[in-house]
């Protein structure tokens, strides 16, 4: 009997929301709306999300990044430029941090320098990194054809060099680039190895280009040349030139421009990451470096997206509050415009929680139909932001629950009290209400 | 039905189906004390056709809205169908209006949005009548007040004759002990008046109690009892000849 009556009851509802097509979409609108907006949104903010956090796994956990920052211009006391500048990371930094810090699985110094690399008559631009064949411990670099460098590439400074797969296309075309040579600056190198990294945008470091054109693209995608750091100490040596319009030369020299260490244990991240502050404060007395720790910045991370999603949660809690007002306002001129029929029903034996029912279902109908157009549109945005912006979206499940949740929960609150009134009202007086 | 209602009565004809005893209605306005009915004695056996007039502020519609158990006495008791109902709580009172009044309006009230037939299954709906059931019972009942042919349609597609006819139906839809009927006659015109007398009329010879609260001199002449009210007092009652 319940059923039946429950049935009859969304019947009349659907009738006369129906009756009123116009009054019954305007007000749906704001739940549509509302939740949509809710939806789309924690979609965008969960892609944008899932993107940072791989962005960081990608740097790796259990890593902490020291790079080179070229310090403020110093003046000398002359007031003069100086004409060498000696900043950055050294080897003996490399040294300490083998040697006074525990918990070190490995470390990696890097030199990043911007070149340009030649095959036969193709010129194209890359990041030439002087690294350690254990490079691949710290990194997403993987192997794909030939070997990575050996320990004795970097024992006899050998003229050997692994690339990436993005720069095997645009070099090498449908050549085989295993036993070729490439020509970086002036020196030649054998290609032993092919290697792709898993990264979709890498970064680059942003310091000591050497050419304009490659700093230009250096933001775009460059692909990646590896040669055994001593090779590189031996052939590109220290020293870089610049020119700048103030002063004409300046000479800079830098020996590393990153080291990675890698930490055994992920606990062990926080720790590491303070002995490492203390030697480098130790010995550098310039404000020439910069402490990454992949880990900090994923839990940072994860606290923007709690701010977020908090932010994103009120704005959506003020939209459909607004929406739930609307909806209260219509139903209580929708209760006062059938005073009428309310008294009739009344006076038919309808008891208060009879009149109760058919408010409150009707305003239910509303809000959970708008809340589920809300959620067709708001599956939809995405979609198409994804399509067009070039935006990473994803929609959980749990989005999708919350919206409709929270639409039934704005239909039960803002529908009680003009189903409330309706039902108190005094039969005599509703009946005799023109 | 469903469900029983309590204290359950078998109604034979001459058992008084309504006492009322030293009834008064008063109303608060302001600070002063309005006493709109005072001491009313009343009693209405099964079977009977009860005209009740008066002028204008005479207590009329309050008598008519205790009998409908619309509202409270202030004081006395008000026994309907062998129960006291003048203690009871809002929702025993709905079960009450629904299941032993029917009542018929002057402006008729019937709800717009409902077609014929599902106006007059809503007091059955409110008894918890099955669709089939009711929808049943509505045809039969548009049939027999002669609406046969229109029961999809809508009251505003009906005239205003054939729209009481709808109310009268609806009235008999829980085969209530009385039939309240306000001014029926009163928005219509004379030839669909004497329609709807005639109606009330044949219900009375087959049995029900009908009280109906007028100005009507009619209704009164067909009537076998009529009530006079002035200043919320019974000033007297005339029984009339029984009609052949």
């Amino acid at each position: 009997m319940f059923l039946f009556r429950f049935k009859r009851t969304l019947k009349l509802g659907v009738k006369s929301l129906w009756m009123h097509k116009l009054r019954s979409t305007l007000t749906a609108l704001g739940i549509i709306f509302g939740v949509s907006s809710v939806i789309a949104m924690l979609a965008i903010g969960e892609g944008a999300s899932r993107d940072a956090q791989e962005k960081i796994a990608q740097l790796g956990s259990h890593n902490i990044i020291i790079k080179t920052v070229k310090p403020p211009e110093e003046q000398s006391a002359s007031g003069q430029q100086q004409t060498l500048q000696e900043y950055g990371l050294t080897y003996n930094d490399a040294e300490r941090f083998l040697n006074a810090i525990p918990d070190v699985q490995v470390i990696v110094p890097n030199r990043r320098i911007s070149q340009q690399a030649q095959y036969r008559t193709r010129r194209v631009s890359a990041e030439v990194i002087g690294t350690v064949p254990w490079y691949t411990d710290i990194s997403q670099v993987r192997i794909k054809f030939g070997r990575y460098l050996a320990s004795t590439d970097m024992h006899y400074k050998k003229g050997v060099c692994v690339v990436d797969d993005k720069l095997v296309k645009e070099l090498f075309g449908f050549d085989d680039p295993i036993g070729q040579d490439i020509k970086i600056a002036s020196d030649y190198y054998r290609v032993v190895g092919v290697a792709s990294e898993q990264t979709n945008t890498k970064t680059t470091s942003t310091f000591n280009e050497e050419n304009p054109a490659a700093e230009k693209k250096a933001g775009a995608n460059v692909g990646s040349i590896y040669i055994p750091l001593t090779t590189v100490r031996d052939r590109f040596g220290e020293m870089t030139m610049q020119m700048s319009s103030s002063s004409g030369r300046t000479m800079e020299r830098v020996e590393l421009q990153e080291i990675i260490i890698k930490v055994r244990d992920i606990d062990q991240v926080l720790g590491t990451r303070q002995s490492v502050q203390t030697l480098m404060n130790r010995f550098h007395k310039k404000n020439d470096y910069e402490i990454t720790v992949p880990l900090e910045l994923m839990r940072r991370a994860k606290e923007f997206q709690r701010i977020f999603t908090i932010v994103l949660g009120s704005i959506a809690a003020i939209s459909l509050l607004v929406g739930g007002i609307g909806i209260m306002n219509i139903m209580l001129a929708t209760v006062s415009e059938r005073t009428r029929e309310i008294g009739i029903r009344r006076a038919l034996g309808a008891k208060k929680r009879d009149i109760i029912f058919q408010f409150l279902s009707e305003t239910l109908i509303l809000t959970l139909s708008g809340g589920a157009l809300g959620i067709i549109l708001g599956a939809l945005i995405p979609f198409f932001v994804t399509h067009f912006g070039q935006m990473r979206t994803v929609i959980t499940l749990s989005s999708l629950l919350l919206a409709f949740g929270i639409s039934a929960g704005v239909g039960i609150t803002f529908g009680l009290y003009p189903a409330y009134r309706a039902a108190n009202m005094d039969p005599i007086e509703s009946l005799r209400h023109e | 039905m469903t469900q029983q209602f309590r204290g359950e009565v078998k109604f034979t004809s001459d058992t008084p189906i309504l006492v009322m005893d030293k009834l008064c209605k008063n109303y608060q306005i302001g600070s002063v004390e309005l006493q709109v009915l005072r001491e009313v004695d009343l009693t209405i056996t099964s079977g009977e056709y009860v005209a009740i007039m008066g002028p204008s502020g005479s207590g009329k519609s309050t008598l008519l809205n205790l009998i409908g158990c619309l509202d409270r006495p202030t004081k006395g008791d008000y026994i309907l169908g062998g129960q006291s109902v003048s203690m009871l709580d809002d929702d025993d009172l709905s079960m009450i209006r629904g299941r032993r009044i029917g009542f018929v309006f002057q402006s008729f009230n019937l709800i717009n949005q409902l077609n014929i037939v599902e106006n007059i299954q809503v007091p059955m709906y409110y008894q918890g009548f099955t669709e089939h059931e009711s929808a049943e019972r509505a045809r039969e009942l548009a049939t027999m007040v002669g609406l046969g042919d229109r029961m999809k349609h809508r009251p505003s597609e009906l005239s205003g004759g054939q729209q009481q006819r709808v109310a009268i139906a609806r009235a008999l839809a829980n085969d209530p002990l009385i039939i309240l009927a306000d001014e029926p006659t009163g928005n219509l015109d004379s030839a669909s008046g004497a329609e709807i007398l005639t109606i009330l009329y044949n219900l009375h010879q087959q049995g029900k109690t009908l009280i109906a609260v007028t100005h009507d001199e009619g209704i009164a002449e067909g009537a076998e009892r009529v009530i006079r009210l002035l200043d919320g007092r019974i000033q007297k009652q005339e029984y009339n000849k029984r009609r052949v």
